[in-house]
C-alpha cells in the first residue's frame, strides 16, 4: 500500500509493523512526531504495546534497558541534545547486548541551538558500541526500521541500532511510501525471540554485574566481534529484505562509479541531490561517480576498499566536524585506505551543518575542488558555502 | 507464601561488617518472596553485590547506571506489563543514588504510577566514592566534602533533603520511613508496600561503620538510637495525604540526641561546641511538638 507520510511516522510504522512491545520515548525536535504517532496508534487500538512517555532521554534509553532486559522488542526515537543526554546508556544498552532499535532525527548539537539538519548527533555517538544506519528518504527510513530489528535481534549480533533520518528535509517532509503489509513483515521478522538471558524469576540471572580487569576486556571483545560478525548478517538481511519487497539496500551504494576519476561519497538526504548533480555531469561527459553510505557501524572497509579503489580523487562530502581534525566519514576513509599501495586521494568537504541547504551550487564547489586534486595539493578540509571572511575577521584572522 | 525461611540474598558478597544495607536487602527479599525483579543503582550494594562471574543475588537483578535505578524499573514495569505478567519489582539506591542524582527518574516513576517498591537505603553520604555529603547528609556531619575545619567547625551546614515528604508529595500511594532495628515496624512496612499497587517508596536508614565511623558491632544500637532520639521518625503518609499522615513509632522516653551524635566520629567535632548539640536537640524538639500529634499507633 503506497501512503504519503512525513519520515518520522515511517519510523513510527516501521515499530507498529514490527509490533514493538515497549516504547519509552521523550519529545524532542525534529523526532517528537515519532512518540506522538505511537501514541495515536496505541490510543486507536491499531497497536499494542506500552508506551512509557519518561522524563528525559536519559530515561528513555534506561527504561529501554530494562524493557529489553525483560525480552520484549523495544524502540524509541531522539535526536541531537536528547542523542547526548542518552549518551552515557547508549554504552550500556550494547554493553549488556540489547537490541533495542531507535530512530533518530538527525539534527545539529548546541551552541548555538539549532534545530536544524546534519549528522553530528550520530557521529557523536560512534564509539557508543550502536550499529548505525543512515536513511536517505522516508522508505529508507520504515525499511531500515523494519531491517534492524532483524540483524540486532540476530543472535550472531544482539548489538541495539540506529537509524538516522534527516532533520526536517525527512522528518517532516511527506513522501510516498510503500508500506508492507503486516503479514509480510511478519513473516520477514518472525515472532520475537530473545537470545539473551532475560529477567526471569523462573531462571534468576544477574545482568549487568560489576566487571573486574581479569574479564572486562572479552566482554568488549565480545562486542568488537559481534560487530564484525554484524556485516555478513546486515547483507544477508538486505537480500532477503529484496527478495520479499523489493528494495534493494546496501552498505555501500555505488552508482556511476565504473571508470570515474572522482567518486563522492554521500550520506543520508543529500545523497538525492547528489545523484542528480552526478546524472548531469554525467551527461556533460565528466567522469565522476557518487557512493551512498547506508551504514556507518560498522564501517564497510572492504567494499569501501573495493568499490573507491580506481577512484583518483574520493571526495567525503559530509554533514559532520571532529574540530581539530576534520569530518568523521574522511577519517575513517582515510584509515579504510591506509593498507592499500595504490589508493585513491581522499578530500574532505564539510558541508550542511545546522541545516545549510545542499545544493548545487554546494556540490559545484565540491567537484572544483576535487578536480584541481586530481593534479595538485588541495586542503585536506573543504569547508563549503561557509563565509569563512566573516569569521576570520571575528577572529582577529583579517 | 512465606518466604522468611529462604535466603534469595547469599553470603560471601563484599559488603562491610556491620554494614545496615545488606540486612534490609536479605529481609526485603525475603519478604517479596522469588517472584521478584530487583533494579539497582551503582553503590557499594550492587559493587559488592556482583563481582563477575559472582553474585549474591537469587532473584533476578539488574544495573545499569547511578542516577536510573527508577528509570530502568519503569521499562522492566512496562515490559511485563506488556506480557500480561505479575512480578514484584523493587529498586535499591542509595542517598546519592536517590535524593541527589537519581531524582528526577525517581520522581518521573512515580509520577507515571508504575508499580515498583522503590528503596532508598540512605547511609547518609557517597560511601561507595568514600564518604562524601550528598542531599541526604544530615547537618553537623563530617564528611569528606564538608571537612571541618578552623573556618568550619560544623561540617555540614545544610539539613538532610526531606526524600521521603518529597516523594508523597507526589500523591503516591505508600511512602514511609524505616529503619531496620525497628524491625517489626520495618517489616509490616515492606509488606504494606508490597501489598499496594502502583509507586511506593521507603526511606530506610541504613548505618555506614566506615562514613559514620563506629563500632561494626553497634550499627544496630546506633540505627536504634536514631529514632529513639527522635532524629529519625518512623511514619508513614499514603496517596500524599500528609494531615493522616501516621507516625508508626513513639519512645516512651526520648533518648538525648548526644547518645546518637556520641558513638560516631562524624560528629565527634560537634562535642566542642555545646550549642552545635543543643541546635540538633532544638530541631529534633521543634520536629515532634509539630508532628508528634501524627502518633497514630
Amino acid at each position: 500500500m503506497k501512503v504519503m507520510i512525513r519520515g518520522n511516522e515511517s519510523i513510527a510504522y516501521a515499530f507498529k509493523l514490527a509490533r514493538v512491545q515497549v516504547v519509552p520515548a521523550y519529545p524532542i525536535t525534529p523526532s517528537t512526531l515519532v512518540p506522538e504517532k505511537i501514541s495515536e496508534f496505541i490510543a486507536n487500538g491499531e497497536m499494542k504495546a506500552e508506551f512509557v512517555p519518561v522524563e528525559s532521554e536519559h530515561s528513555a534509553m534506561s527504561a529501554a534497558i530494562g524493557a529489553s532486559a525483560k525480552g520484549v522488542r523495544v524502540g524509541t526515537a531522539t535526536a541531537s541534545q536528547g542523542l547526548a543526554l542518552m549518551h552515557e546508556v547508549l554504552f550500556i544498552a550494547s554493553g549488556m547486548r540489547l537490541p533495542i532499535v531507535m530512530g533518530i532525527g538527525n539534527r545539529a548539537l548546541s551552541a548555538p541551538i539549532n534545530i536544524w539538519c546534519d549528522h553530528q548527533d550520530m557521529m557523536s555517538q560512534r564509539d557508543t558500541g550502536w550499529m548505525q544506519f543512515y536513511a536517505e528518504s522516508n522508505q529508507e527510513g520504515l525499511d531500515l526500521g523494519i531491517m534492524a530489528f532483524k540483524i540486532a535481534e540476530d543472535e550472531r549480533v544482539l548489538l541495539p541500532a540506529m537509524v538516522g533520518i534527516d532533520a526536517f528535509v525527512l522528518t517532516h517532509t511527506v513522501e510516498p511510501v510503500e508500506l508492507p503489509e503486516q503479514k509480510d513483515v511478519d513473516d520477514f521478522l518472525g515472532e520475537f525471540v530473545p537470545h539473551y538471558v532475560t529477567l526471569d524469576p523462573q531462571n534468576p540471572a544477574t545482568l549487568g554485574s560489576f566487571g573486574f580487569p581479569e574479564h572486562f576486556m572479552e566482554f568488549k571483545y565480545g562486542q568488537w566481534i559481534a560487530m564484525e560478525r554484524a556485516k555478513k548478517v546486515i547483507d544477508e538481511v538486505f537480500e532477503e529484505f529484496e527478495e520479499r519487497f523489493g528494495r534493494k539496500y546496501m552498505k555501500v551504494y555505488p552508482e556511476f562509479v565504473e571508470d570515474a576519476d572522482i567518486i563522492l561519497v554521500t550520506m543520508g538526504s543529500m545523497t538525492s541531490t547528489t545523484r542528480e548533480f552526478v546524472r548531469r555531469l554525467r551527461e556533460q561527459g565528466k567522469k565522476v561517480g557518487l557512493v551512498k553510505l547506508t551504514v556507518f557501524r560498522p564501517f564497510p572497509k572492504e567494499e569501501l576498499r573495493e568499490i573507491l579503489k580506481n577512484a583518483k580523487v574520493v571526495a567525503v562530502v559530509e554533514r559532520n566536524i571532529s574540530f581539530g581534525f576534520g569530518g568523521a566519514v574522511y577519517a575513517e576513509l582515510s584509515s579504510t585506505f591506509s593498507r592499500m599501495k595504490e589508493k585513491p586521494k581522499v578530500v574532505d568537504f564539510i558541508v550542511g551543518l545546522g541545516g545549510r541547504d545542499i545544493t548545487f551550487n554546494t556540490l559545484n564547489s565540491v567537484v572544483e575542488i576535487a578536480e584541481k586534486a586530481m593534479h595538485e595539493e588541495v586542503d585536506e578540509v573543504n569547508w563549503i558555502d561557509v563565509n569563512k571572511e566573516a569569521v576570520l575577521k571575528a577572529e582577529g584572522l583579517l | 507464601m512465606n518466604y522468611e525461611k529462604e535466603e534469595f540474598f547469599a553470603p560471601g558478597h563484599g559488603m562491610c561488617a556491620g554494614c545496615a544495607a545488606p540486612i534490609i536487602v536479605r529481609w526485603i527479599l525475603k519478604l517479596a518472596g522469588p517472584n521478584t525483579i530487583v533494579t539497582n543503582a551503582t553503590g557499594c550494594l550492587e559493587v559488592a553485590t556482583t563481582a563477575y562471574p559472582r553474585t549474591s543475588w537469587r532473584v533476578p537483578w539488574i544495573h545499569v547506571a547511578f542516577e536510573n535505578a527508577a528509570a530502568v524499573a519503569s521499562g522492566i514495569d512496562a515490559a511485563f506489563k506488556a506480557k500480561g505478567e505479575k512480578v514484584n519489582i523493587i529498586a535499591f539506591g542509595g542517598d546519592g543514588g536517590t535524593v541527589d542524582i537519581g531524582m528526577q527518574a525517581l520522581s518521573g516513576m512515580v509520577e507515571r504510577g508504575h508499580n515498583v517498591l522503590y528503596v532508598l537505603y540512605d547511609n547518609e553520604a557517597y560511601m561507595n566514592t568514600g564518604i562524601q555529603r550528598s542531599g541526604a547528609t544530615p547537618w553537623g556531619a563530617w564528611t569528606t566534602t564538608s571537612k571541618v575545619g578552623s573556618a568550619n567547625p560544623i561540617g555540614k551546614l545544610r539539613p538532610k533533603k526531606p526524600i521521603a515528604k518529597i516523594i508523597a508529595a507526589h500523591d503516591a500511594p505508600y511512602v514511609a520511613t524505616a529503619n531496620p532495628a525497628f524491625f517489626n515496624d520495618f517489616k509490616k512496612k515492606v509488606k504494606k508496600a508490597l501489598s499496594v499497587e502502583g509507586p511506593k517508596f521507603l526511606h530506610v536508614l541504613s548505618s555506614c561503620t566506615t562514613g559514620w565511623r563506629h563500632d561494626p558491632s553497634k550499627t544496630i544500637e546506633i540505627l536504634r538510637l536514631a529514632t529513639d532520639t527522635g532524629l529519625f521518625p518512623l511514619y508513614e503518609i499514603e496517596n500524599g495525604d500528609f494531615e493522616n499522615m501516621r507516625i508508626t513509632y513513639k519512645p516512651k522516653k526520648f533518648k538525648p540526641v548526644e547518645e546518637y551524635l556520641k558513638p560516631q566520629g562524624r560528629f565527634r567535632h560537634l562535642f566542642k561546641n555545646p550549642e552545635y548539640i543543643k541546635k540538633l536537640q532544638k530541631d529534633v524538639d521543634e520536629w515532634w511538638a509539630k508532628y508528634g500529634k501524627y502518633y497514630r499507633p
